[in-house]
């Protein structure tokens, strides 16, 4: 059931504050406001509780050991969770001050704006580059060739991909390499011009040559587009992130910068986690 | 090492000699194969020449002719069965694989696989029903309605066996992208899938260019080209069959010539389209 | 250029809007055509029962216990067709079981690898071939023979059974089961092959660790786990039986009699339809071959009902081998 969203809510030190505890933060600046969110497949209750706000543009980092949450309430930005059966969930999320579960808000819509990288790169099998790229505007009924032209190249460019594959746009997304085809996926995401571009562990399966790619492409992205990525890695978060959110057994337990979580984390929980005392 | 015992020695026996019989039995079920073809190429090869081919049948009793309005009587049903009955099974197989509820699909896969198993003469007699009765006589339409009930079943089975091995990171990817669910499954999921479903709807075809029964009182037969889907038409398995049970040698030997562009026919159908889809389906498009 | 806009919002994209009309409509018509199955039982069953509506009002039950099949007098019953396609399925599924699970039982275990693609292909060759086809090849080649050689041999060696005793004409109740059971083979051999390769590898290595011969493995571990899927396929091979057609009607003799010997014609339910069915003069003659036509399809659809219950309720999942 939806709060009413006058409904004041509990404040918490360092959840939902960014790191200088000074003037606050502009309402327009913040592109994610979660509300007391709690996710639950069937019973079981994924996540319990979490309230933060994620600014425009900057990475943010939502790490924790395997099964506490993180990647369910990633797919929660994008209304993908609710793909799942026996989906369901309390609390708000709000998009740029806009309810992104209203009654009347398409999930669709929703996910033009929003976009998400997956684990494991899945460019469709049956298309070149040039379509797996283009796919998200062609097929929502974009015809300008002028038009599709500057966003493949911009696309691809934004994904650091362009130079290795501007030769051969026609070959079959298939035939890249494990890293391009995460990139091409990245590419893909982009092309709409999402507001947002989610990435659930992007670079599990890749090996340390790729990662770094990536982990490259990421500090780039950061300049325009607003980036929540889960990882697994604290390293990789420590790497690439402004803020860290840090999720265990379904609650948010800290919300920092990133330096602070990693150098003076508030919560001992955090602590044993970032110190590798578990998961 | 004791040396083995009698009895023992008795079931290592028994058991090679099971053995061998199991193997007889693999050589007893294809032997059928080999005996009808060894058959067909020997009587109907001589049989069939360009005359075959290109040429109406004769009048009763005179020697010579083809069975050209047959052959292609038969591909015309089979272009009125895939109209009827590759649309409805393909959308049939999207609905099973991609919205449908697990315990309505239950029971929608079992009356398919039940359907399967009527016997084709039963298509022929609803056809005959809704089709030939009302029109008052017998046409291509009945003949092909009656094939294309016979192809619904089996296109739905296999579009959803092959929909279902898409993988779900495909469908993950597109619903993140914002595509409307309609577009997914056609650009995306039935795109991926094409070549099994293609193949389904190509077995589905050869299955049903054999079939004699549902023809005899729909298609009906003619001894004459068609001019008209409204008209009874030949089909190969028809003519084979009035050729077969006829008194004149000569026509006996034009069943074995057209029952060898059957059987090639049905080959192609079945195990030519296997093998030419599996082939592309493993060497990557380059 | 690189574009300011990142953060502004697809809007500005000009993409189409999600309709969802074409989203429910797409559903609409997939859902329908799923539904289509339903339909068409119903379908076929109506036109079947309004087919045979005269005969059902005349003849009532005793149709099925009726051995009369006389178009002049109008008088017809369905037990010699019932009892023909009763028979020549027994035979097929006699002469077709044990072959098809030996050939199945070879082809999952004991087949080497290069061995096993090129026979399943045969095998489906051998499915492929049109029943048309097995009904010429029977006439002119398999019927002569059992006439002139292995009829003879029959009666002179089992000659003391009712069975084997009568005149020979070739055509005959015997040579349709025989040529049913080639044509269930294929079905019979795929299902049971699946079904067998079904089975768990640990029950196979459970019984070989015991010291049991691949024979005996076989026996214990692997047909008495698939028992309920073998029968399955074995039911499934007579629902095929039971609606032959075209190569039944050509070499069983289409005489509607019931006869003791495997020699005399016979005649089944589908080929009596195939083959008076467009010599049916009157309305009545017309009804009861439809009400011989819905019998067919009951029969068929019990038994494949059955089949599929069978077959549905063993297939575990689990270790599959190749």
């Amino acid at each position: 059931m939806l709060m009413a969203l006058n409904e004041r809510l509990p404040a918490t030190p360092n959840v939902g504050r960014p790191a200088p505890a000074g003037s606050p933060v502009p309402a327009a600046e913040i592109t994610f406001d979660v509300r007391n969110l709690s996710v639950f497949y069937g019973a079981n209750e994924a996540v319990k509780g979490a309230t933060l706000q994620i600014n425009a543009r900057g990475v943010t980092a939502i790490i924790g050991p395997s099964g506490c949450g993180k990647s369910t309430f990633l797919r929660m930005l994008n209304r993908m969770h609710e793909l799942t059966p026996g989906a369901r969930h309390t609390g708000a999320i709000l998009l740029k001050g806009e309810d992104l579960y209203a009654r009347d808000v398409d999930a669709t819509l929703v996910r033009r704006r929003v976009g998400m990288v997956f684990q494991k790169s899945n460019p469709f099998p049956t298309m070149s580059i040039e379509d797996n790229v283009l796919a998200g505007l062609r097929l929502n009924g974009l015809r300008d060739r002028a038009f599709l032209q500057q966003r493949l190249e911009e696309a691809l460019r934004a994904a650091a991909l362009w130079d290795e594959v501007k030769d051969r746009l026609k070959r079959p997304g298939t035939s890249l390499s494990g890293g391009q085809q995460q990139r091409l996926c990245i590419a893909r995401a982009l092309a709409p011009e999402p507001e947002v571009l989610l990435m659930d562990e992007p670079c599990s399966a890749l090996d340390p040559i790729a990662t770094a790619k990536i982990e490259e492409l990421i500090q780039q992205l950061r300049e325009r587009y607003t980036v929540v990525i889960v990882t697994h890695n604290m390293q990789q978060a420590s790497r690439v992130s402004d803020r860290t959110a840090f999720f265990y057994l379904g609650r948010l337990v800290e919300y920092a910068s990133t330096r602070d979580i990693f150098t003076s984390p508030s919560d001992p929980q955090t602590e044993s986690y970032v110190s590798g005392r578990f998961g | 090492m004791q040396t083995l015992r009698r009895h023992d020695r008795y079931r290592k026996f028994k058991s090679a000699g099971m053995s061998v019989l199991t193997v007889v039995c693999a050589l007893i079920v294809v032997l059928p194969l080999g005996l009808v073809l060894a058959h067909l190429v020997r009587e109907g090869i001589g049989a069939i020449n360009w005359a075959f081919v290109t040429q109406l049948p004769k009048p009763v009793g005179e020697v010579g002719g083809g069975m050209a309005n047959a052959i292609v009587g038969t591909f015309t049903l089979l272009g009125i069965a895939m109209t009827v009955g590759a649309p409805v099974g393909l959308l049939g197989g999207i609905y099973l694989s991609e919205y449908g509820a697990e315990r309505l699909n239950v029971w929608i896969r079992f009356g398919a696989d039940i359907l399967n198993g009527v016997p084709s003469i039963v298509w022929g007699m609803a056809a005959y029903a809704l089709v030939v009765v009302p029109m008052k006589g017998f046409s291509a339409w009945s003949g092909g309605l009656a094939l294309g009930f016979i192809m619904i079943p089996l296109v739905l089975r296999t579009t959803e066996e092959v929909l279902v091995l898409v993988p779900n990171a495909y469908r993950e990817a597109a619903l993140a992208l914002g595509l409307p669910r309609w577009k997914i499954v056609t650009h995306i999921v039935l795109r991926t899938g094409l070549t099994g479903v293609v193949t389904g709807v190509l077995l589905a075809l050869g299955r049903v260019a054999g079939e004699t029964a549902p023809l005899l009182f729909t298609a009906f037969g003619n001894r004459f080209w068609s001019h008209h889907l409204s008209e009874p038409i030949a089909a190969l398995p028809l003519q084979i069959f009035t050729y077969a049970i006829s008194p004149y040698d000569d026509w006996h030997r034009q069943a074995w010539a057209g029952a060898l562009v059957l059987v090639f026919l049905a080959f192609l159908f079945s195990t030519g389209v296997r093998l030419f889809f599996a082939d592309r389906k493993k060497s990557p498009a380059s | 250029m690189t574009s300011s806009t990142a953060v502004a919002g697809a809007s500005r994209l000009r993409l189409v809007p999600p309709s969802r009309f074409a989203d429910r409509a797409f559903y609409g018509i997939t859902l329908l055509s799923a539904l289509a199955v339903a339909a068409l039982f119903i379908l076929v069953a109506w036109l079947l029962y309004r087919g045979a509506h005269l005969s059902i009002a005349k003849f009532g039950w005793n149709f099925l216990v009726t051995s009369k099949w006389d178009p002049v007098s109008e008088e017809f019953g369905a037990w010699p067709f019932i009892y023909g396609t009763v028979v020549s399925s027994l035979i097929a599924l006699l002469i077709a079981v044990p072959l098809s699970i030996g050939a199945a039982i070879f082809l999952t275990d004991l087949a080497p690898l290069r061995l096993r693609q090129p026979l399943v292909s045969l095998i489906e060759m051998l499915a492929a071939v049109p029943s048309v086809i097995w009904g010429l090849w029977g006439v002119f080649v398999m019927v002569p023979w059992l006439r002139d050689h292995a009829f003879p041999l029959l009666k002179e060696y089992l000659g003391f059974l009712p069975l084997f005793q009568g005149p020979i004409y070739g055509v005959s109740m015997l040579a349709g089961g025989i040529v049913i059971a080639i044509m269930i083979l294929p079905i019979v051999t795929s299902i049971s092959r699946e079904i067998l390769r079904a089975v768990p590898d640990l029950q196979r290595e459970a019984a070989y660790a015991l010291g049991a011969t691949r024979w005996e493995v076989t026996r214990i571990a692997v047909l008495s786990y698939a028992r309920r899927g073998l029968l399955g396929a074995v039911v499934l091979g007579l629902g095929r039986a039971v609606g032959e057609t075209m190569a039944v009607t050509m070499v069983i003799g289409n005489r509607p009699e019931v006869a003791k010997s495997l020699f005399a014609p016979g005649y089944t339910l589908a080929s009596v339809i195939a083959n008076e069915f467009t010599e049916a003069t009157t309305d009545i003659y017309l009804n009861a071959l439809f009400e011989l036509g819905l019998v067919l399809m009951g029969v068929t659809i019990l038994v494949n009902f059955l089949a599929f219950v069978l077959i549905r309720t063993t297939e575990t999942p689990g270790s599959r081998r190749a």
